[in-house]
């Protein structure tokens, strides 16, 4: 009983409609989602615990010049060679939900390589690795929030979710915030993918705005002649609980 | 305020990307103080989550919050604060950290877990409480849960499940905000 891309579009369609006549807006991802099937046994079933947050939450671990080397953030240096694929520079800025940037924090990446491949050994799918890409990278932002790595375009890849099943490209995302309430563990899209429609993930996220909000832009200003081409993502963390003290505000 | 970016699954790769060396050691192995906080991450059928990573973010034992960085190359003397274990094959982890102190200002001191998984679409936040808490001091959580948000004493540390769905699903925290 293989489960087809049409058995998972219907599951995708009916949850779409039911959001739409529901009328109540969400903007997060939901955790209960079973047209992504491994979701199944990993959501909780209650509602999570309203508290507030005690003194440890209001503040986030530091990450500073210690941890993370400048180099880190340019994927397309860390072999001997070049890696194949679209050279792109990825940016965009860090701000929490009341605008304020994040400063000076850690932002961490991974992706597959051009051809879909991720190094990890559980990625055994029939695309060629590339001795030339890893697909990590780590940076901290600076003092507007920005971040900014260097790397090459992955490409869509292909997962057991159903049969026949396959990815958008995309960069997974690990953010943290001033507070560590803001934790955002995310991934990143290209525009206009036509596998949007089709992926169990990118469409646990019910309210299309919402969805929009994981799609990088194009950006030609942050491309280089004959280098590189540019996305912009700017990523926005949950809103602060922390009162504001003089360093936190611009 | 401006809506926040969605969340989505860390997935099944992030093994090659997010955990590092020393990762789930706060603290070097032989320090006399050292304790242990590890258990297990099952799902809703009681099977292990291999493919789990948990985050540990707690005060020092004086109970005050660490703001050092260094937690990615970790020095030996520095409490972060920070750290990172992966769950095994049995779904088993691990941190080799300090027992957190009462915070200054009040409350209870507890180990502040993030939950990551394949399979699970955002990040997870609970409390681990050292054994022995006040339950009336606990937060406001159903009486026949509040087992699930205590760790117990374990030798020369302490266990703590995480349990993603079913009976003894772990409680689960989300911040409030006015």
């Amino acid at each position: 009983m293989t489960e087809t891309q049409a058995d998972i579009s219907a599951e995708i369609a009916a949850i779409a409609q039911e959001y739409a006549t529901a009328g109540v807006p969400e903007t997060s991802v939901r955790l209960d989602y079973p047209p992504y099937r491994s979701s199944i046994l990993r959501h909780p079933t209650r509602a999570a615990s309203q508290v507030d947050p005690e003194e440890l939450e209001l503040w986030a671990p530091v990450f500073g010049q210690r941890d993370v080397d400048p180099l880190e953030a340019d994927l397309t240096i860390q072999h001997r060679g070049e890696p194949i694929g679209e050279r792109m520079t990825v940016t965009g800025r860090v701000t929490d939900g009341d605008g304020r940037p994040v400063r000076h924090q850690l932002v961490e990446i991974w992706q597959a390589n051009a051809g879909g491949r991720y190094i990890h050994q559980r990625d055994q799918h029939p695309a060629p690795l590339d001795p030339n890409f890893t697909g990590t990278g780590r940076c901290l932002t600076d003092d507007d929030g920005i971040y900014r790595f260097t790397t090459i375009k992955p490409g869509p890849y292909p997962w057991r979710n159903h049969h026949n099943a396959w990815r958008p490209a995309h960069l997974h995302f690990s953010v943290f915030g001033t507070e560590f309430t803001q934790r955002l563990v995310t991934q990143m899209y290209f525009p206009g993918d036509p596998l949007f429609a089709l992926d169990p993930i990118y469409q646990a996220v019910t309210d299309p705005a919402a969805r929009e909000r994981l799609v990088a832009t194009y950006d030609h200003d942050e491309t280089s002649h004959e280098w590189s081409l540019g996305y912009r993502w700017d990523i926005v963390l949950t809103g602060s609980h922390r009162t504001p003290f003089d360093g936190d505000v611009e | 305020m401006t809506a926040p970016t969605p969340g989505q699954t860390v997935g099944p790769f992030f093994g090659y990307a997010l955990p590092y060396d020393g990762d789930n050691r706060l603290v070097p192995l032989g320090r006399p103080d050292a304790v242990r906080l590890h258990g297990r991450v099952l799902d809703g059928a009681g099977q292990p989550v291999p493919d789990a990573l948990l985050e540990l973010w707690q005060a020092a034992p004086d109970g005050t919050v660490p703001q050092a960085e260094g937690s990615l190359r970790r020095d030996g003397h520095t409490f972060t604060g920070w750290g990172r274990a992966s769950t095994d094959r049995t779904g088993r982890y691990q941190f080799t950290t300090l027992r957190p102190g009462a915070p200054s200002s009040g409350g209870q001191p507890y180990f502040g877990i993030t939950v990551l998984a394949r399979g699970l679409l955002d990040r997870l936040f609970t409390r681990a409480y050292l054994p022995g808490t006040r339950e009336d001091l606990l937060p406001p959580v159903p009486s026949d849960r509040r087992h699930t948000i205590m760790a117990e004493a374990d030798g020369r540390g302490f266990a703590f499940d995480v349990r993603l769905q079913g009976e003894d699903e772990t409680v689960f925290f989300d911040y409030a905000r006015d």
